[in-house]
């Protein structure tokens, strides 16, 4: 039972933090390769604050609020930039993050936080409490498909210059996506901290970054159950096949090469294309 | 009262002014031609009225305030429309929430309120109504990327109203249809012009515009020629000059 609940675990947390960055780059269209240092930031806070004995269910909160606000200071710093530019900003923002963590001492430096306390309920309820945060994420991913403020990232994605012929306030609609974006990530950090137990800066290196933006690209840029469904098999692959967690890049890169060539749409696309083929 | 100002505006790209020392007005239910010959910079004035671009000198005046230094979307909300000579259509979406889209941006200012709300169908009533008024009745469901050119032109003109501008700017709304179609479409826009909302006209095809234009304005080479009544700036010799080896329609 303890390792399903591992894998269960793992493929939640790995849910949610694809999904949120789902909303920036999926739904926003604002690619992001440094999404892992949100994830970080609320990894910290929350370590941090059940240290000190505040649940981690209350601690989620500051870690989601902590990871939005740095999330809502880069998005400012990068309205003035578009696309390749906003990538390597991101990226930059990633280096950052490790490069300052190494350096706090508060933050355990390069030796990193252990011993963080387990959770209420130990791991199984972990496992309920971040079924219920990647839940929860995905009814709010669900709904601002929905809503007008879906039909306004549509149209930022599609064509920001178009966007704003039509009164879309572009940058604020950006904003919002960063800051749902990188809140989702700091409560996936916080969750993921109390299931490893242990983090250091190199647990949200690049690498993190990349996982998540592969497993956005090869879900099919926007689409939720997509997105969701390649975060969690991409997730625990690596604990049933060892050459997976040897060779992640490779495969990473076959990955998304093959999505980029042959099925843009990601799997979410490929399966639209099935359906059709079947209804007629 | 004006409801559009243009003072003494300047462009310049490198070293081509492709707008120089331009003013303008257009009044209040105001149905304005503006021609001119290829590359005399009317596209230029329409985005610095947008506010798509910064001109280097002048000021823009909308609705007596200055909105020079007004984002794109500002100037939309505040009224301003424009239905882009290269089309632009949103190509994920369909022609009707293209338009649906522009029907609800005045209540998208808040993205708060954006996200509280899911209903969409008063918009795309509207949208539908606009679609047909252009004459896209038939392809509400359909992509853009289905569309000829001609069509696509209709759809930036729908998307363009859905904003019920108070200034409609059309950036050659003409281009791309048969002569039944442009006559057509024509008197469209012309029914378009109420007691509160301007229009300018930007066409290549002066026989239309003269004809549904009480107004006509020329610019050549980035500078404004001729502003005024519509038979005599047809008559006009700064006009004959502008097109000098062309034919006028
Ligand atoms: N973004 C730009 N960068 C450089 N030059 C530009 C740019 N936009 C326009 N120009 C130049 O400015 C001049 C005016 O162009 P503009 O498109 O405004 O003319 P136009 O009157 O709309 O022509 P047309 O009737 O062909 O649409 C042209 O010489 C054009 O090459
Ligand atoms: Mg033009």
């Amino acid at each position: 039972m303890a390792y399903e609940i591992t894998v269960l675990t793992t493929m939640a947390i790995s849910i949610l933090f694809a999904l949120s960055l789902n909303v920036i780059t999926g739904f926003c269209g604002q690619v992001s390769l440094g999404h892992a240092a949100f994830y970080g930031i609320g990894a910290y806070t929350a370590a941090l604050l059940t240290k000190s004995g505040i649940p981690l269910a209350l601690a989620l909160l500051p870690a989601a609020a902590a990871a939005g606000a740095v999330g809502f200071v880069v998005g400012m710093a990068s309205l003035r930039v578009r696309d390749d530019f906003l990538a390597i900003t991101t990226m930059g923002v990633a280096f950052l993050f490790v490069g300052f963590v190494r350096k706090q001492e508060m933050l355990g430096g390069e030796i990193g936080i252990s011993g963080i306390p387990s959770v209420a309920f130990g791991r199984p309820g972990l496992l309920a409490l971040s079924l219920l945060c990647t839940a929860l994420f995905v009814l709010l991913t669900v709904h601002i498909r929905r809503s007008w403020m879906g039909f306004a990232f549509d149209s930022v994605a599609d064509d920001e210059d178009t966007a704003r012929i039509l009164g879309i306030d572009v940058p604020r609609f950006k904003l919002w996506a960063f800051v749902i974006g990188t809140a989702g990530a700091g409560v996936a950090g916080g969750l993921y901290a109390h299931h490893i137990r242990f983090i250091g800066p190199d647990s949200f290196g690049f690498l993190e970054s990349i996982t998540a933006l592969v497993m956005v690209i090869v879900g099919g840029i926007g689409s939720i159950w997509g997105v969701a469904l390649v975060a969690a098999i991409l997730s625990v692959l690596p604990l049933f096949l060892q050459f997976v967690d040897d060779y992640k890049l490779l495969l990473y890169g076959v990955l998304v090469f093959a999505t980029v060539r042959y099925a843009p749409g990601g799997v979410a696309g490929l399966a639209r294309t099935l359906a059709m083929r079947i209804r007629r | 009262m004006s409801l559009l100002k243009v003072e003494n505006v300047t462009m310049r790209f490198g070293g081509v002014a492709a707008v120089e020392d331009v003013s303008l007005s257009v009044d209040q239910g105001e149905m304005l031609g503006f021609i001119g010959p290829n590359g005399a910079g009317k596209t230029t004035l329409m985005r610095i009225i947008t506010g798509v671009l910064r001109p280097q000198t002048g000021r823009v005046l909308f609705r007596g305030e200055d909105v020079t230094r007004w984002p794109v979307d500002r100037r939309i909300r505040a009224g301003l429309a424009l239905a882009q000579q290269i089309v632009k259509p949103l190509a994920s979406l369909s022609l009707v929430d293209n338009v649906a889209l522009a029907a609800g941006a005045h209540r998208m200012v808040s993205p708060l309120a954006a996200l509280l709300r899911t209903d969409r169908e008063t918009e795309r009533a509207k949208a539908g109504a606009l679609l047909d008024f252009v004459g896209l009745g038939d392809a509400l469901s359909m992509m853009p990327t289905e569309l000829p050119l001609g069509d696509l032109k209709r759809l930036e003109v729908a998307r363009a109203l859905a904003l019920e501008p108070v200034l409609l700017l059309l950036d050659e709304p003409l281009a791309g249809l048969n002569q039944g179609e442009a006559r057509a479409m024509a008197d469209l826009i012309a029914t378009l012009a109420g007691k509160h909302r301007g229009i300018v006209l930007i066409e290549h095809n002066v026989r239309e515009v003269s004809r549904i234009c009480p107004r006509i304005y020329v610019q050549d080479n980035g500078r404004g020629l001729v502003d005024g009544r519509a038979d005599e700036v047809l008559a006009s010799p700064e006009l004959r000059r502008a097109y000098l080896g062309e034919e006028l329609a």
